[in-house]
């Protein structure tokens, strides 16, 4: 005899078995593998890389200007004669930095009025989408150029920043994931139950949007790298001699004809992690059941 | 089917009133105005007053919007920061050359997509899909100023067939900027074949996956007149949406490729004007990026209304 009772009591599997078979799912698939692979190495670097580095980022040397790859510089010197592996290693922390902690702020706000929206609906929704769109109607680096610009270019502009403006298109997927909750029975039975808003949202909506905001979430942080990384690439990121592999990108660009080296090996690092992180992002997506084939990019 | 348009347009209208009203507070909302930007260590007292009653900025903030967008309606954006230039005529000619690059970009890059996607998704995980889809999702997750790069070392740098700078000024004919665009073209042009190209594979697939493809087949409609005649028309609608959106985001994406190869477009001068705080010329040119953008959704929405019978009657009950 088998209650309703019974089978709602049964144990569900814990958040962290269930992380687990994710990333079982994700690394099962070639593509995933590879992207876990790269994400993972990149992460580890990120926080090895001050013991791993073989030089000083930023010991100028004029003797060693523009060497090629060598013993003892395995990736070369560049225009100021800095050892390009250190500055390779050390060239994705900040970005890594920024983006990891104004990823979760933009999915965490733009996702909770995209839920709130989608819930009560009406003017307000009206309303709301419509600003979406407008913003949307601008290319995010223009906002991100000028705050950078008016208020410096520090990780302290630079989270705010990308935050905020990586939130607004969260909005939309939120509230369009909310809409297909929303119309279901237990959303139904709870509003008639009496619950607040703040209790649908938490028990019933979070849990069922939770996962489209994830992936979401995923292909934001990769959007958001490529940002930080123009942005030091058009120099209003990181300031010199902070190795930053947009900026150091920037600076080597000139030097391309006899040092391509000094290129290259920001050019590989850089492309590794996002092309890492979108690869995981798919397969993530996969593994979690959401169709993102129709996705349009930055919207 | 008119009120339907009509309908369209009036929220094309609305959408960008309200991106004029977020340029416009967004840039009152910033520390500084013109005068101080200007002036920059001499703004204060007189002088910034005077400066402020010249460009008129000590109106109350309603009555300068509204000036500024009568003022861009009849397309005078006003005077840049320095009081020499109109913007009309700075931002007149860069635009121009930005729309030569995206245009060019466009016409090689949309039919190429199409071919590319039709050809990936009829020969779904074979040889050439795997290829194809390799290195579209290489060139669409790579950043642009990376692929730029990379561009500029391999084909100008390495082998030396092509210039790796723009060297002509804003202001020359067309048929002598075509001569020096190759290169950003072929950078602008990866992207957006990718983007399209991956979309056009999608609807493709779903399509051939529908129930009328597998009627035709069970007829025995011929391969290739399926294709043509069921799949594709079905399979190609919906992607002029995604062309839009498409060449609407490629719209950031232009503004690095144009600073790479030092292309004298709109992006440049916009980035220019960002760090020079030149906040008339961030707004025209933040207003201008922003009607393109409604204008492309706007033509490829009204574009599918009228392909689409179905849609035709479907959008009359959502606005």
């Amino acid at each position: 005899m088998s209650s309703p009772a019974a089978s709602l009591a049964a144990p569900r599997p814990s958040a962290l078995l269930r992380a687990a078979g994710v990333v079982r799912d994700i690394a099962s698939r070639p593509s995933g593998a590879i992207g876990l692979a790269l994400v993972t190495m990149h992460v580890v670097l990120a926080f090895a890389s001050p013991w791993v580095a073989p030089y000083d980022y930023k010991a100028i040397s004029s003797a060693l200007m523009l060497k090629g790859p060598s013993a003892a510089h395995w990736l070369g010197t560049d225009h100021l004669g800095r050892d390009v592996l250190s500055r390779t290693l050390l060239g994705g922390r900040e970005a890594l930095l920024v983006t990891a902690i104004a990823t979760p702020i933009a999915v965490a706000w733009g996702g909770f009025l995209g839920i709130l929206v989608g819930l009560v609906g009406g003017r307000l929704d009206d309303v709301l989408m419509r600003v979406v769109d407008a913003f949307l109607s601008l290319p995010k680096i223009l906002f991100v150029l000028t705050a950078a610009v008016v208020f410096g270019t520090g990780a302290e502009v630079l989270v705010p920043t990308l935050g905020f403006f990586y939130g607004i298109p969260v909005i939309r997927i939120a509230r369009a994931a909310t809409h297909d909750v929303v119309a279901r029975d237990f959303v139904t039975a709870a509003r008639a139950r009496g619950h607040p808003r703040l209790i649908i949202i938490s028990r019933e909506l979070i849990p069922n949007v939770r996962d489209a905001l994830l992936v979401e979430g995923a292909m934001r942080w990769s959007w958001m790298l490529l940002t930080f990384s123009s942005l030091s690439f058009l120099g209003f990121g990181v300031s010199p001699p902070t190795p930053d592999w947009g900026l150091m990108i920037s600076d080597a660009r000139g030097f391309m004809a006899f040092a391509p080296w000094a290129v290259l090996a920001p050019v590989v690092a850089l492309s590794s992690l996002i092309i890492g992180i979108n690869l995981t992002a798919d397969a993530f997506a996969k593994a979690l059941g959401i169709d993102r084939a129709q996705k349009v990019p930055g919207t | 089917m008119i009120g339907l348009v009509l309908r369209r347009l009036l929220l094309g209208l609305t959408s960008v009133a309200l991106v004029s009203i977020i340029i416009f507070a967004g840039v009152e909302a910033l520390p500084g105005d013109a005068c101080t930007a200007f002036l920059e260590r001499e703004a204060e007292g007189k002088r910034l007053e005077n400066c402020r009653a010249d460009l008129g900025l000590d109106r109350p903030a309603v009555a300068r919007f509204v000036g500024w967008v009568g003022g861009a309606v009849r397309g005078d954006f006003g005077v840049s920061a320095d009081g020499q230039k109109s913007i009309a005529e700075i931002v007149g000619m860069r635009a121009r050359n930005s729309l030569v690059l995206a245009a060019t970009a466009a016409v090689i890059g949309i039919p190429l997509a199409v071919f590319l996607g039709v050809i990936t998704a009829l020969w779904r995980d074979r040889h050439v899909d795997i290829c194809v889809s390799a290195v579209a999702i290489f060139a669409m997750t790579i950043p642009e100023f990376v692929s730029a790069t990379l561009l500029i070392l391999i084909f100008s740098v390495w082998l030396d067939w092509l210039p790796g700078v723009v060297l002509v000024s804003a202001d020359v004919p067309v048929q002598d900027l075509l001569e020096e665009i190759v290169l950003p073209v072929i950078a602008v042009t990866m992207v957006l074949t990718a983007h399209i190209l991956r979309m056009v594979r999608t609807s493709v697939i779903e399509v051939m996956a529908s129930d009328y493809v597998q009627m035709a087949r069970l007829k025995g409609v011929p391969y290739w007149q399926m294709v043509f005649r069921h799949v594709l028309p079905n399979a190609l609608l919906p992607a002029i949406n995604v062309i839009a959106l498409t060449i609407a985001w490629l719209l950031g994406g232009l503004v690095v490729i144009e600073v790479v190869f030092n292309y004298p477009g709109l992006g440049r001068l916009m980035i220019d004007a960002i760090s020079d705080r030149d906040l008339p010329v961030v707004q025209a040119i933040a207003l201008i990026l922003a009607l393109v953008y409604v204008g492309v959704n706007l033509a490829a929405d009204l574009l599918t209304m009228l392909a689409n019978p179905r849609l035709r009657t479907m959008y009359t009950r959502r606005s």
